[in-house]
This record gives structure tokens, sequence and C-alpha cells, in this order.
């Protein structure tokens, strides 16, 4: 069953158009991840799921029907930038975003899904990165709803309460709840991420299962060289060779042949390394650019 | 059922923002006691150096008249044109003027209850011994008002003006800077009842804040209301809701906290200066006693002292207490009018 369904979405503004009629269903249960740079118009298309925005055209339907301000009490939103009431506590915030819904998830539940425990009882103000982005996450599942969308749950945190965050999401996933992610985080969509849609330039350039989408985009292997110091020896080679953070990589289809090439000319192999390609790549294969950049 | 929830849950939020916000809290209480105490400070003690004689028909009634010019040469008296007796004689019942002179009826008057007006008197008597005048006395019998006392209700005003304005309408900007408004428009929450929390929960800081501020001043300096609590009480809620409204017209739409900084300043010293907090505008330049009349602090602070100050009723304040109620509607719709939780792209 498809819990959301945008339907050929498009949004302007004054002299940009920053949604170009995308397109997508997510079946209930299922998490899917949204990716693309800055600028892709990957956060304008959120805002106007999340009903921030209204569309210029198209529209978005939840359960089948047309959204609307109704469509509020059903989904659970953790927005990117929030800041958090000053003077309250973690226990009160939550309390009190809890009780704006007509239904509210179990409050033990909350607390202990999203590891609130020890410091439910501390202001705001005295909260680490990764506590915030947990209390945000328990606002979001305030109304225990079938979908929750988390617009860059994990960025700015360090990767030990990244990885705390992905954890629970996977809970949250354990449970049948329906999630829409956006990330900057290759890793981060491949661990949590049933199926993507990529977007660039306000289209989705590429959509599928992450497996589905590497084999269809990038068949082969990455050959990774450390210290090579003449780059004139890969000239020519009839591979995609690109230097990154001082190394050099090689996107080939044929590990034999490309081992016996380097070798003919001379090349070390002794620091070599084999990867097989990962949603970076892709990106960088579809667009010509770094997700980040 | 879920509306009043919902308001409430807000009211609620915006409260244990501020009283935990103790720094906030202090100053609300604490900077009215302190102006009134340097002023008391300054004034309590016949710290005004001239005595103010009021002429009726202006100076002009004063010129060629030896009495006159030689009650003038004293370095000790001001003096304030009036057009007409009776309202000289009004400033003579409230101490705004010492003594009333009326050259034409040959008549001067002072209050029986002001020690300031028998030494204008006297001085008035040493001008009379060197240039015999015939001159009849006048008494007149009023409630002794000082200065202080007038002030005190300006000073409540201003607090709760600068509460109002920036309590809210800072507040609520900064609210849509920082991502609070975009993730309460998430919810389902809707600008109505946010608005309607953000109202009633500054209007239960201003009641607090100004019952204790009034509560203290009354222990303090022994002020006390000579008319109606209830016209007092109304006329401190309908003041303070309109001009909590008006500081959510200015938070309506904006996102800059400097942009909202400069516009509550722009509304906040014209009305301060224009609405009688610090001295009368008496004699004042037309255009300046119109623009009073567009500021709601104007009406309070009027309302507030006719009650304090005159003994005034229900009744003798139900002008001030209606354009009170008018501005407040036509703020509150305006504001719910314009607001967005965020900037409209």
């Amino acid at each position: 069953m498809i819990i959301l369904e945008v339907v050929d979405l498009v949004k302007h503004f004054p002299g940009v158009k920053a949604v170009d009629g995308i397109s997508f269903a997510i079946p209930s249960g299922a998490c899917f991840g949204l990716l693309g740079p800055n600028g892709a118009g990957k956060t304008t298309s959120m805002e106007i799921i999340e009903g921030i925005l209204f569309p210029t055209s198209g529209e978005v339907r939840y359960r089948g029907e047309r959204r609307g301000r109704g469509t509020n009490s059903e989904i659970g939103v953790q927005l990117q930038n929030t800041e958090l009431p000053q003077y309250l506590t973690v226990g009160e915030t939550l309390r009190t975003f809890r009780s704006f819904y007509g239904k509210r998830a179990d409050m033990d539940w909350l607390v202990a899904s999203c590891r609130l425990d020890d410091i439910l009882d501390r202001d705001n103000r005295k909260i680490s990165g990764g506590q915030k982005q947990r209390l945000l996450l328990a606002m979001a599942l305030a109304n225990d709803p079938d979908l929750v969308i988390l617009d860059e749950p994990t960025t700015g945190l360090d990767p030990q309460a990244r990885r705390h965050l992905w954890e629970i999401v996977r809970g949250l996933k354990a449970t049948g709840k329906t999630i829409l992610l956006t990330t900057h985080y290759m890793e981060e969509a491949e661990i949590l991420c049933d199926s993507l849609a990529i977007m660039d330039s306000g289209k989705i350039i590429a959509a599928g299962s992450p497996d589905d989408l590497l084999r269809s985009h990038c068949g082969g292997i990455a050959v990774q060289l450390y210290g090579v110091t003449d780059s004139r020896a890969l000239e020519g080679l009839p591979w995609d060779v690109r230097t990154i953070d001082g190394r050099v990589e090689i996107f080939t289809d044929s590990l034999n042949d490309c081992m016996r090439a380097l070798l003919d000319r001379g090349i070390d192999l002794s620091s070599m390394t084999v990867r097989s390609w990962n949603l970076e790549d892709l990106f960088l294969n579809l667009t010509g650019r770094d997700l980040r950049g | 059922m879920a509306i009043f929830t919902r308001i409430w849950l807000l009211f609620m939020m915006r409260n244990r923002e501020f009283f935990r916000d103790r720094s906030a809290l202090a100053w609300n209480i604490l900077f009215p006691i302190l102006v009134i105490a340097g002023f008391s400070f300054m004034f309590g003690h016949g710290g005004q150096l001239q005595y103010k004689i009021g002429v009726v028909g202006g100076e002009r009634a004063l010129t060629g008249n030896p009495l006159y010019e030689e009650f003038r040469k004293s370095n000790y008296v001001e003096f304030v044109s009036f057009e007409s007796g009776a309202l000289a004689i009004d400033r003579l019942r409230h101490h705004r003027v010492d003594l009333v002179l009326d050259p034409a009826e040959r008549k001067y008057w002072t209050s029986s209850t002001s020690p300031r007006g028998y030494i204008a008197s006297r001085l008035l008597a040493d001008g009379i011994r060197r240039c015999p005048v015939p001159l009849e006395a006048g008494s007149v019998t009023g409630i002794e008002i000082s200065y202080i006392e007038w002030l005190f209700p300006g000073i409540l005003g201003m607090n709760m003006m600068f509460s109002a304005l920036f309590g809210v309408g800072y507040v609520v900007v900064q609210y849509r800077k920082n991502g609070a408004l975009k993730r309460l428009s998430v919810t389902p929450v809707r600008p109505f009842e946010f608005l309607t929390a953000q109202v009633l929960s500054r209007m239960f800081i201003l009641m607090s804040t100004t019952g204790i501020v009034y509560t203290g001043c009354v222990l303090l300096y022994g002020f006390s209301c000579r008319g109606s609590y209830l016209a007092l009480v109304l006329l401190f809620i309908a003041g303070g809701f309109s001009m909590v409204s008006m500081g959510l017209v200015v938070a309506s739409r904006s996102s800059s906290e400097e942009f909202a900084n400069g516009v509550l300043n722009l509304i906040s010293w014209p009305m301060m200066f224009t609405s009688e907090v610090w001295f009368s505008l008496e004699g004042a330049n037309p255009v300046v006693r119109w623009i009073s009349k567009v500021f709601p602090l104007t009406y309070m602070i009027d309302g507030v002292r006719m009650v304090m100050n005159d003994g005034a009723g229900l009744l003798d304040v139900s002008v001030q207490l209606l354009v009170l109620v008018f501005m407040s509607v036509f703020f509150l719709t305006l504001a719910s009018f314009l607001f967005v939780w965020q900037k409209r792209q």
C-alpha cells in the first residue's frame, strides 16, 4: 500500500525553478531516501511534503488523499534546523509537543526508544547535539505517526552520535513505520534506505533500491592506488581514472585487465586496494559532481 | 477542546520561558521601582527650583503692569500661560501650577493644601507691597497630588509598553528566525492558537509584574488609588492588550531581529515621549498632541491618572477604555491577517 505519493511536483521561486516535476511513491513500512547536493531542490521538496511550502503545481498525496492541514496530525516531522524552547526541560518539551496531538505515543515508549531517560530533567540549553537530535526525533514521534519525515537528522553529529541515531531509526523501521529521509551521508543512505531518489537541479535523475541503482549505473569495481607519484604513467588507460584526496581511483569492469595494464606500465601495486562502487561514486557518475560539493 | 488544550500548552510554555529567565524577570520588576526611587529622590523634597505661576490670558496680559513686572523680576517664578481660568484652576488643583493669576479679573488663587502655593502667594504679596495693586485672593481646595504620584501611572505604563512590545514582537521574530515557528507549523497548532497563547501569556506576565510593582510602590512610597479599582484593572488589561496586539503586528512577518528592533524602537520612543509618561504636553505643539492620540499608551496613562489621582470611576474613563478596546481589536485583527509562520517564498 502506498502511504505517500508525490505527483509531478513543481516549485518556482522568482527566477529559479527549484523543483522541476518530480514524482515518487513510498510504500508503507519502507525507508525512502531523497539524496542530492545543496541546491538540488531536496529541501524545497521536503518542505512541500511537510506542508511548509505550497507547490506551484503538482500535488502530495497521503494515503491517497491530497495533503491538507489535517495531515499534520498524522505525520511526524524532524526539521533540519530547529531551536528548542529555552528554559524548558527535555521532559517538559516532549510532553508539550506530545499534547498538541489527539493521538499520542506512549511517553515511556518515546523516552525509551529515543534514549532520553537520563536527560529528561535537563534544561534544553544544556544537552549535546546528539541528545538534541534524539529529542527532536522523539518530538517527531510524539503522535505515534505512521510516516516519519527526517530531514538530515544526523548532520553535524559526531560518528558515535550518528550511529546511535541510525540504531534508533532501524528500531523504528522494525516497528513498521514508514520513513522519508534526506541525508548527505551515503553510508547512512546505504544502511537505512530501502529505496532512493537522487535529485539534481530540481529533477530526480535516478531512483530505485541502492543495489539496483549501483547495478544499473555502476558496473565493475574501483581500484585504489596510493603513492602514485608519476601520473603520466596512468595516461591513456581505457578506464575512468580520478585522483581523490591524494589517491588514484580507477573504475573498471575488469580487474584482471586493469592489473595487467598497470603492471605493464611498471606501477607498484603493493598498496593497491579494491572496493565495489558506492553511492558517492554513483552520484559522481551521474552528475559529474561531488554530493557534498 | 483540543484547541484550548493547545493554547493552554503554548501559554504555559511561554510563561515557563519568561519566569525561568531570572534576569529578565528581575529587570521587569526592578526597573520601574528604581525609576520611581530615582525620581522620588530628585523631586520628593522640593527639588523643583521655580514656583509655577499660571497666568490666565497668557503673559501678554501682564505686559505693562508694574506689579507683574516686579513679580517677573524674581528668579523664583516661572509663568505658564492658560487660555481659560477654569483650566488654570484645574491645573492648580492638581498642583501642576502653584498659583493662578487672572490680571483681567484682578484675582489670584492658591490651593489651601499646598505649601508651595503659600510661598508663591508670599512672593506675590512682596511684589504688591512694593507696587500696590488691588488683588482679590481666592482659594481652591483640592487633593494634594505630588509629582511622583502623577508620574507613577506613567512609569507603570511605560514598563508595560516595553514589556508588551518587545516581549511579544521581539520574541516572535526570534521564534521565526530560529525555526521554532516552522517546527510548530508542522504540528496541528494553528496560527490563531499560537497568537492567542502569546497574547494571553504576555497579558499574564504584564498583570503579574504590574501587580507586584504597584503593590511594592504602594508599600514603599505610600501611593494610593483614589478611584475605582475595577476601572484601574480594566484600564491595565485593555491598555496591555492593545500594546501586546501592536507588538504582534510588528512580529507578524519579519524574521530579522534587527528590523523588528528598529521598528519597535520607532514605535516605543515616540509613544513614550508623547504619551505624557514623564511630563505633561500642556502647551506643546498641536501636531505632537495629535500624534499622541494615535498611541494606546496615551489613553491608558490618561485613564489611570484619572482613576488614581482624581478618584475617577468606571464611567469617567469609559472613553479611554473604549478606545483601548477598539485599538486592541484593530491591531489583533491586523496581526492575524498578516501573520505567517515563516517568510513566504
